[in-house]
Formats: C-alpha cells, sequence, structure tokens
C-alpha cells in the first residue's frame, strides 16, 4: 500500500484487542483503510473522536504507540482485462512475483443490482454429474454452495465442476484455502490450459484469519467487472465460506458484539447474502455465478453458517460418501437447486422433471426398507427391488465419477426404473410411460 | 427544521448532536460525500440523538450534517400503486436510474402525470369523517376510492366536489370545511407506516374462506378473507413456492407482497411471471392486481425492517376502500433480524436468542392490523395475511415461529421430512392447523354455500391421517408382518390421501391449481374409498392394490376435470375400488 503526503499519521493508541485498535483521531471517515505500523485496517467504529479499526492480520506484537497511517479510502481493487491470470492475495497484491496489475480503482463491496434491471436465469451449466445435472440443475446466474465434511472431496469436484462449466473468466476466491489444495487448484487449472481465463485471489491457512474477510468482496468485484462491462460469463468459486464466517466471529467478538446462535455474529445472515446476492443474469449476457464451498461440522446442517447459507443460496449441493457402494455422490435428499424448474422440461427434455423425481421417491424407498432391514426386518419384494435399484442408481449415475450427458443420464434413468419396476409404482405420467418406457410395462 | 452533526457511527447507527428539538421516529437526512441518505431517530439520550441510516455509511465521518424533516416515516398513497415494485421505502425501483442501487437515489412512488376518470360519490354539503369515499376512480379494473384523509378528525362538510372528468393525482377533487377551516383534497395522501390505520365503524370475525386452489390449505386448513397464518419452515421445504402459489391463486382483489429480506431472484420471477400469468378468478394478468415491495437480502437492512410496515400502509389503504386485500410477507424472520441488528448496536437489554425483548409484542401488533372491517358506509374491507418463518436450524423452538404462533391463527407447517422426500408442498397435515375451523360464523358460511361437509371431511381427514401415522410407526417398531392387516390398511388410507389430496405438483399446468368444485369430488371421492372395507389375504396385497389406486387419483390430478384422461383414470379407479371388497359386511 502507498502512502503520500497527505496522509494522516497517528501515535498514541489506547486500546488493543486481538483484531481491533483504537485510538484519537481527527477527519477519519467509516469504512477507510488505515495502516497500522504496516498492518492493513479499517476503520469498523466512530465515536467522539476515538476510532476503532479492525486490523486485518491481527494485532499480535503491536505496540501502544504504533505508527498510524489512515489512507483516506475503503478498500479498492484496480480492475481491467490485466486481472486474468494473475494470483493475487487478499488485498489485491501479487503473489507471483509480477508487478501489480493496473486499472480502474474500485471500491469493493459496492451496491447491489437493481432487481428490475436483472434478467431471469436462463442458461443451464452441465457438468456432467448427474447428481447436479439431473437432479439439480445449475444456471447461469445462480448461486449455489456444496456443504460437505472437510474430508469430502469438495475441492476437486469444484475444480471439476469449473473446468466443465464453459465459463468465460474463472474467479477463484481462496479462504484459509491449505497450500497443498492452492497448489492443487493451480495445477489443475494449468493443466486444463485455463490460466489465461482465471484471476484469483488467495488466503491461506498460513495467512492471518482476519485478512480473509477481504477475499470475497475481491473476488466479486473483479467478477463484476468483468461481466457488467465485457458482458462475460464469470464462475466465481468461493472455498471455504465457513472459514470466512468463523473470520467474522472473531472480529464481531472483539467488538463486544451479542453473539447469537453459535457464537456468530447476529448479522450472520445479511453480511452472506450481501457476498451470494451479487450473484446475477444481467440482460446484456453477462452473468455471476457463484459456486462455494461451506465445511460442515460431521453432516451438520443446522449450524449457524450452514443454516444461514441454506436461507440465502439458490440451493446447494450436499457431498457425502455413501456407505452401500463406497462412492462418492451429490445426496439426491439434501441436495437442491431452485433454479432447476427454469430449465427443466423446458431446455431440456420434456420427461426430465418427472423421471428425476421419479427416481429420488424410489431411492427414498429404499432408505426406508434399509432402516427396515438394519431393524432386522423381513423385506418385501417390493422393499428388495427399491434396494437393488438404489444401488445402481448410486453407482451408474449418481457417483460423481460417472460423466454422461443430459440425453444419456435420462435414458439410464428410465432404464433402471424399468428394470427394478412397473409403471405403477413410479407415479409416473401415462404419455411419459408411452413414450420413454424401457422394455416391458 | 433542525440541523445536526454527526458524532459517531458505528455501521448504520449515528450518534447525531441536533441543535433544536426532535422528535422520536422522525425521518432525517445525512448529507455525506455528495449523497443524502434518509435516516430515521430511534433513540433519544440526552443531548445524543441515535438514527439509523436506510444506506450503506460508507466514508460518513464524525462532523457531517444532517437535517431533520420533522416527518414520521410515511408512504404515499393514491391510484397507480397497482402492478409498481418497491423497494422497503417506496421508491419506485422501475424510475431508479442505472444497473446499481447507489444509494440516495430516490424515485417518485406515484406518476403525477398519468390522468385519473374521476366520477364523485358524494354531493355539496354531505357531511364525513375521515375515510369516507369521496369520488371514485378505476385502476386496473378496480374502483379505487379517494377518501377523506385519514389523519382529519370529527365530522367535514363537502363544499366543493370535481365533476366527472380526467385529473391527474394532485388535482383537487374536493374541499371539504370544518369549524370555518376549508381544506383541499387531492387523490394523493400521505399516512405513517408504523400506525395502524383506522378510520373504519369497527373489526369484525372473519368468516369467509379465501380460496387458494392449494388443496392441503382450502380443504384441510382453511384461511379466511381477513384472516392471519404464518408459514415456518427450514431452508427448502417450500415456504416461498407455496407463498408464490397463493399469490397467483387467491381470490383477492389486491394482492401486496412484500419480499423482506430474501433472494432478488425470486422477485424477478414475480416480475417475469406476473405479468404473463391470468388472475383465475377475473382473468386480468395478475401483475394488475398486485403491489410488490422488494427489499431483497442485499440492500440495506434498517429499510428491511421499515419494508413491511410500507406493504401493510398500502393494504391498509386498499381496505378502507372496501376492497380484499392479501398481503404476504415473505420472510417476516429477516424482518426481526433486522429488529435484532439494530437493538443490538443501541446496547439494549437482549431477550432470547439476542433477539429484543419486545418481539413477541412487536410481531403479534403487526399480525394486529390485519383482519376484516366494517367501514363507516357498511361495506366490508379485508387484509389477509400470511407470513412466512425462517427458523434457524429448522427449529421451530426459537423466539420469532412461537411469538407469531401466538398472533396468528394458521399455522401452516413445513417439514423437513416431507420436502426431502419430495412431497410438495411440505405442509405437515397433522402439525398445522387452522383455528378458522373452529369458528361457527364460517360454518355458517359454508352451509349457506351447500358445503357444511366441508368442516366435518376436513377433521375427519385429518384423523385418517392421523391413524396412518400411527400405523407407519407401528409397521416401523413391529415389521410388517408384527401387525395386523387393518394396520397395513390405515396406513395405506394415509398414503392415499397424501399422494392425491396433501401432494399437488405447483409447477404442473393443471395440477397447481385445484378448484373448490374439484376439490370437494376429490375429497368425497377419496373419503368414499377410505371407507370401503377391504379384507386382504396378505399384506403384500395392499401395496399394489393403493399404488394402483394412487396412481389412477394422480392422473386425474394432472388432467384436466372431465377430460377423456380424467374419465379414462376415474373408470380405472373405481374398478380398482370395487377389489378385494369384503363381500359380508356392508360398504
Ligand atoms: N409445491 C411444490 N411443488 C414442487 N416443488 C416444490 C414445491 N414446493 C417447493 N418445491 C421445491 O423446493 C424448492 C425450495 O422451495 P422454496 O424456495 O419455496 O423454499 P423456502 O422454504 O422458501 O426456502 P428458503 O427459506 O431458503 O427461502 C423449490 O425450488 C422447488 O424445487
Ligand atoms: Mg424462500
Amino acid at each position: 500500500m502507498e502512502t503520500t503526503a497527505f496522509n494522516r499519521h497517528y501515535t498514541e493508541i489506547s486500546h488493543i484487542t486481538k483484531a481491533t485498535v483504537s485510538l484519537q483521531a481527527d477527519g477519519v471517515s467509516n469504512e477507510e483503510l488505515a495502516l497500522v505500523e504496516g498492518r492493513l485496517a479499517q476503520v469498523v467504529r466512530l465515536q467522539d473522536g476515538q476510532v476503532t479499526l479492525q486490523v486485518f492480520a491481527g494485532t499480535e506484537g503491536i505496540s501502544n504507540d504504533a505508527r498510524v497511517t489512515f489512507l483516506g479510502n475503503a478498500p479498492v481493487l484496480q480492475v481491467s482485462e490485466a486481472l486474468l491470470g494473475r494470483f493475487m492475495n487478499a488485498y489485491g497484491l501479487p503473489l507471483d512475483g509480477m508487478e501489480p496489475a493496473v486499472g480502474v480503482r474500485t471500491e469493493i463491496g459496492g451496491p447491489s443490482v437493481n432487481p428490475v434491471r436483472r434478467a431471469q436465469p436462463f442458461e443451464p451449466i452441465l457438468t456432467g454429474i448427474a447428481g447436479i445435472d439431473l437432479n439439480n440443475t445449475l444456471l447461469g446466474g445462480q448461486k449455489i454452495p456444496f456443504f460437505a465434511d472437510p474430508d469430502q472431496p469438495y475441492n476437486e469436484v469444484m475444480a471439476t465442476v469449473a473446468l466443465r462449466a464453459d465459463a468465460d473468466v474463472i474467479v477463484l476466491g481462496g479462504m484459509g484455502l491449505t497450500n497443498d489444495d492452492y497448489i492443487y487448484y493451480r495445477q489443475r487449472f494449468e493443466t486444463a490450459g485455463v490460466l489465461h481465463k482465471l484471476v484469483a485471489f488467495i488466503n491461506t491457512s498460513e495467512n492471518p484469519a482476519v485478512e480473509r474477510l477481504l477475499v470475497p468482496d475481491m473476488a466479486l468485484t473483479a467478477a463484476e467487472y468483468f461481466a457488467v462491462e465485457h458482458h462475460k460469463k464469470v464462475l466465481v468459486l468461493l472455498t471455504d465460506m465457513t472459514l470466512f464466517a468463523d473470520a467474522l466471529s472473531i472480529v464481531s467478538n472483539r467488538m463486544d458484539q451479542i453473539p447469537s446462535k453459535d457464537a456468530m455474529p447476529g448479522s450472520l445472515y445479511s453480511d452472506l447474502a450481501r457476498l451470494y446476492e451479487k450473484a446475477v443474469q444481467l440482460p446484456s449476457g453477462g452473468s455471476i455465478t457463484i459456486i462455494a464451498v461451506t465445511t460442515l461440522n460431521q453432516g451438520d446442517i443446522t449450524h449457524a453458517i450452514p443454516d444461514n447459507t441454506g436461507y440465502i443460496t439458490e440451493g446447494q449441493l450436499f457431498l457425502r460418501q455413501d456407505t452401500e457402494t463406497g462412492e462418492v455422490i451429490v445426496d439426491p435428499f439434501r441436495s437442491l437447486s431452485r433454479l432447476k424448474q427454469l430449465v427443466i422440461g423446458k431446455k431440456t427434455r420434456e420427461d426430465h422433471p418427472q423421471i428425476m423425481n421419479a427416481c429420488i421417491r424410489l431411492y427414498a424407498d429404499a432408505a426406508d426398507a434399509k432402516v427396515k432391514q438394519e431393524n432386522g426386518f423381513d423385506l418385501t419384494d417390493y422393499d428388495q427391488r427399491c434396494l437393488q435399484f438404489a444401488k445402481a442408481y448410486t453407482r451408474e449415475l449418481l457417483s460423481i465419477r460417472v460423466q454422461l450427458s443430459m440425453e444419456a443420464m435420462l435414458n439410464k434413468a428410465w432404464q433402471l426404473v424399468a428394470d427394478w419396476f412397473r409403471p405403477e409404482e413410479t407415479g409416473l405420467k401415462s404419455e411419459l410411460v408411452a413414450r420413454y418406457w424401457k422394455g416391458k410395462k | 427544521m433542525t440541523k445536526g452533526k454527526v458524532t459517531g457511527l458505528i455501521a448504520n447507527l449515528l450518534r447525531v448532536k441536533p441543535e433544536g428539538p426532535v422528535r422520536q421516529n422522525e425521518i432525517c437526512y445525512l448529507l455525506t460525500g455528495g449523497d443524502r441518505l434518509m435516516a430515521e431517530i430511534i433513540k433519544i439520550e440526552g443531548e445524543t440523538v441515535f438514527a439509523q441510516v436506510y444506506d450503506s455509511t460508507r466514508g460518513a465521518a464524525p462532523g457531517d450534517k444532517v437535517e431533520f424533516t420533522g416527518q414520521l416515516l410515511s408512504v404515499q398513497l393514491g391510484p397507480g400503486m397497482l402492478s409498481k415494485k418497491y423497494d422497503g421505502l417506496q421508491n419506485d425501483l422501475d424510475g431508479l436510474e442505472g444497473i446499481f442501487l447507489h444509494r440516495g437515489l430516490r424515485a417518485a412512488p406515484i406518476d403525477l402525470s398519468e390522468l385519473w376518470p374521476v366520477s364523485p360519490l358524494v354531493s355539496l354539503g354531505d357531511r364525513l369523517q375521515a375515510g369516507d369515499w369521496l369520488v371514485e376512480t378505476t385502476e386496473n379494473g378496480l374502483p379505487h376510492r379517494i377518501m377523506l384523509p385519514f389523519h382529519l378528525s370529527g365530522h367535514w362538510r363537502v363544499t366543493y366536489i370535481c365533476p366527472t372528468g380526467n385529473y391527474p393525482v394532485t388535482h383537487t377533487v374536493a374541499r371539504v370545511e370544518q369549524d370555518g377551516r376549508e381544506i383541499n383534497i387531492s387523490m394523493l395522501q400521505e399516512w405513517p407506516v408504523r400506525l395502524a390505520m383506522g378510520a373504519y365503524r369497527e373489526k369484525t370475525r372473519p368468516f369467509k374462506m379465501m380460496i387458494t386452489g392449494v388443496r392441503t390449505i382450502d380443504t384441510l386448513n382453511p384461511m379466511l378473507e381477513g384472516g392471519t397464518g404464518f408459514i415456518p419452515g427450514p431452508f427448502g421445504s417450500g415456504k416461498t413456492v407455496l407463498q408464490q402459489a397463493i399469490a397467483r391463486q387467491a381470490d383477492a382483489d389486491v394482492v401486496i407482497i412484500a419480499a423482506c429480506g430474501e433472494r432478488a431472484n425470486e422477485v424477478v420471477e414475480i416480475f417475469h411471471e406476473f405479468p404473463r400469468l391470468d388472475d383465475p378468478t377475473t382473468g386480468r394478468k395478475l401483475m394488475e392486481r398486485t403491489v410488490i415491495v422488494a427489499n431483497t437480502s442485499n440492500m440495506p437492512v434498517a429499510a428491511r425492517e421499515a419494508s413491511v410496515y410500507t406493504a401493510m400502509t398500502m393494504a391498509e389503504y386498499y381496505r378502507n376502500m372496501g376492497l380484499r386485500v392479501l398481503l404476504l410477507a415473505d420472510s417476516t424472520s429477516r424482518w426481526a433480524q433486522a429488529l435484532r441488528e439494530m437493538s443490538n448496536r443501541l446496547e439494549d437489554l437482549p431477550g432470547p436468542d439476542a433477539f429484543p425483548m419486545d418481539l413477541s409484542a412487536t410481531i403479534s401488533s403487526f399480525y394486529g392490523r390485519a383482519g376484516t372491517v366494517l367501514l363507516n358506509n357498511g361495506q366490508r374491507g379485508a387484509i389477509t395475511f400470511i407470513g412466512t418463518v425462517s427458523p434457524a436450524g429448522g427449529n421451530l423452538k426459537e423466539p420469532v415461529t412461537e411469538a407469531t404462533k401466538k398472533a396468528a391463527r394458521c399455522f401452516f407447517a413445513l417439514s423437513q421430512r416431507r420436502a426431502d422426500s419430495k412431497r410438495y408442498p411440505a405442509i405437515d397435515p397433522i402439525e398445522s392447523y387452522s383455528k378458522y375451523l373452529e369458528y361457527p360464523e364460517f360454518a355458517a358460511y359454508m352451509e349457506d354455500l351447500e358445503q357444511a361437509d366441508w368442516i366435518a371431511q376436513a377433521y375427519h381427514i385429518k384423523n385418517l391421517l392421523q391413524r396412518g401415522r400411527e400405523a407407519a410407526d407401528q409397521i416401523s417398531i413391529l415389521g410388517d408382518d408384527g401387525v395386523q392387516l387393518v394396520t397395513h390398511l390405515l396406513y395405506w388410507r394415509a398414503e392415499l390421501l397424501d399422494f392425491v389430496l396433501l401432494q399437488q405438483d405447483a409447477f404442473d399446468e393443471v395440477d397447481k391449481y385445484c378448484p373448490t368444485d374439484r376439490q370437494a369430488y376429490m375429497r368425497r371421492l377419496l373419503l368414499d374409498i377410505c371407507d370401503r372395507n377391504y379384507q386382504y389375504d396378505h399384506f403384500n396385497e395392499v401395496r399394489p392394490h393403493f399404488n394402483g389406486m394412487i396412481n389412477a387419483c394422480k392422473q386425474m390430478n394432472y388432467a384436466p376435470m372431465g377430460s377423456p384422461i380424467f374419465e379414462q383414470h376415474l373408470q380405472k379407479l373405481e374398478e380398482l375400488a370395487g377389489q378385494f371388497l369384503d363381500a359380508t359386511s356392508p360398504v
């Protein structure tokens, strides 16, 4: 960060907490940036001449006569096409040893799009993964997280989705990323030859936690530039939003805010919504699609972080390992894409909604049968068939290793249903059965 | 007007030192960085005034100027609000420049240049009081009455009334006099949003069913015109889909939708679909009867809190002209969270889950603004209010759900289990209730319509569903062959009712809207089957038998009533329903 002769300096800090410092200062404005002994900080409270600064890198070792320099503006990113191919830190400074990208200085965390200026999402994003395309079709302009336990391969799946999604620009926001995962993403994108359309803001687990708070805003400001100015289809990957929310709670707890559920700030919903709502389909053709990762603690989706996320995003993709087959799948029960109904059966084949639902319902019956089995009861013939079906459905469709076209997924689904059931057991519409049922009716 | 200076701020809460008198809840403007940002006083403490800014306060600083207006937060009321899309502070979103919502932008809520065909409803010398109808115009095919302003007290004599003609809203349509004071009345008036609008004779108990076309509501837990209800449910359980179905299908004159802290794409869906879709009762376009108040989750939090009041005040205005208004708010939990954020910043003593102590009172006085009213002229108006609640962690034991339960008379609980198994709408038929089933007024009304069996059958169906659930529990504990055959029958009867009556595909052209005659027909048909005494030799026979009947009924649900496909499956159903009958006992 550059400072100039016009910057104001102070050297008398009155309070220091883990994440904040306070001092007497004049002419300071809300959300303005400052440097505290060289560490970036931001104004979070002003009262009677007293200024409270949130120090992103933490306050460890800061002395009470540290030099505080106010920079006169909120955090900015210089946006231009020069961002493409760059790896930067949470402040937008290069990690790749090259000169900083120059461009138009844009304040991050800017205003939202007027809802009447939005277009309705319409374009399916196909990934080849049936748990997504068939059961939870994604659309351009959607915002959706993967819910996954830390041991699930969410970064791999996310990279796969990003590479198959056919985006014009990919923006990666890494928060608390392990160094190994950072290198994994880098190599995977490099091998795929897409570095020229990638912009990355990386905060690794070695970097200070509070710095992460800047990453999503940086990523989304870059995304907005390409979507609004260049009408690009931008895919934003945010991993891991749980670590972002943890950083929020560090700051709010240091600010003596009354925590609500799970020690999270009461404003968690608004803080997350402000970011996720940047997802948009613009009438000009540009779009911002956000795919995020929210790691869970032992599948607990009632924790405040996944819970608030679920209330904000347009569905969620629940990754889990199927115990029966060992396959990693996108769970058909707890996953949801809320925008799918805009396209399924309209942009995709007419039978899509019905066959999708029929499979899920039968899969649910299989789950009931399994409970019966575990409780030591005899299974009926129907129960047996449900279990067989579920196994095949998991192996041949749901597994994230399977890659199929939309058409092939639909055909496969009809095939599996016909293998194990009679039409009247499926509740499928009779016209569709007449047209698509495979084999004996 | 009083001026002042900012002395401190945290997020959107300002501390201001005023130079003169100020009043609680008055609107003021913060002048910062060339913008004029609206704010509302929420606390006065000695020399310091606390004001919440309805916008981003980035760049604001101590020393910034504040101008007080002396006015409470108000909305403008007049013809031209129907089919508008407002933000939470009643800015016309279509009137705002640019793609982004830059802070401080304003757009007039009502078009001042449009001409309205006006005809008088009173004569010179008539004595009127607040709320009485003066002249009438037509707004999107609905009668729109211009009323004597609600803040006037006592009786006023008409000294001038405009001749029939076309006028803009600012035109003086009447003059009235009281004790020698004469005032001009235009078609515009203002009302402070946090104050319930009176100007009617009395509130009465609701009695008339508000048809929604959603079977599990109308048939089992009916909503009444002027009634209140709420829809709690975990994320993804179908609150918004259900509410939007009600917005599309309900038999109401005016529908006001408050999108309160929810997704922008959901209002975009309304913007795109409502202008194309028809109102099932009038055949006009849905958008023509609809007003949208959108404060989506990315818009400033303080304005979110105001938005539900903005919507309610508009509803009261249309109610006072004798219309049946349906007000929907999605989600009232976001409103409660906005209250929480503010009270935390004010360092008020927190109640449960850090919500303000008076949350329950705030919620119940809001629900209390709904209802049926008898106007001074003997006509009736109604506000039906249905809010959604988004309980943290999906757990209904939390302050917003509990407070709302005390305030609302219908409870449509969405269940995660039903949503997971795609049994939509996921309204739990056993947990949910409509207190209106117990209203004698409602029973009398249904009797007048020759639908007296509606209420009795609703109880009967609930009972069958309850027994089905008990049967399911027994089967899962004791196993298929550990229970009697009749337990299987009880279970499958409930499944039949569930699949055919409770479940309804909101995205199917035919199934999404079920008119009352069709509901009555299907209900009687299903109860007739449920009353039959089937005899099986083995429990294995029950599933295929009922599966066949369920399938036939579902095909009927997807087909227009009376169509060849409908009749064909009806025939199939009757054939199946005739099997396994016990010849020895009467049907
Ligand atoms: N009646 C229905 N018919 C078919 N699908 C439905 C129905 N109701 C809900 N769904 C499915 O469930 C999804 C989620 O529904 P909805 O958006 O209404 O949930 P919600 O309760 O409002 O969630 P949130 O609290 O997060 O806003 C829908 O996108 C749709 O796929
Ligand atoms: Mg919703």
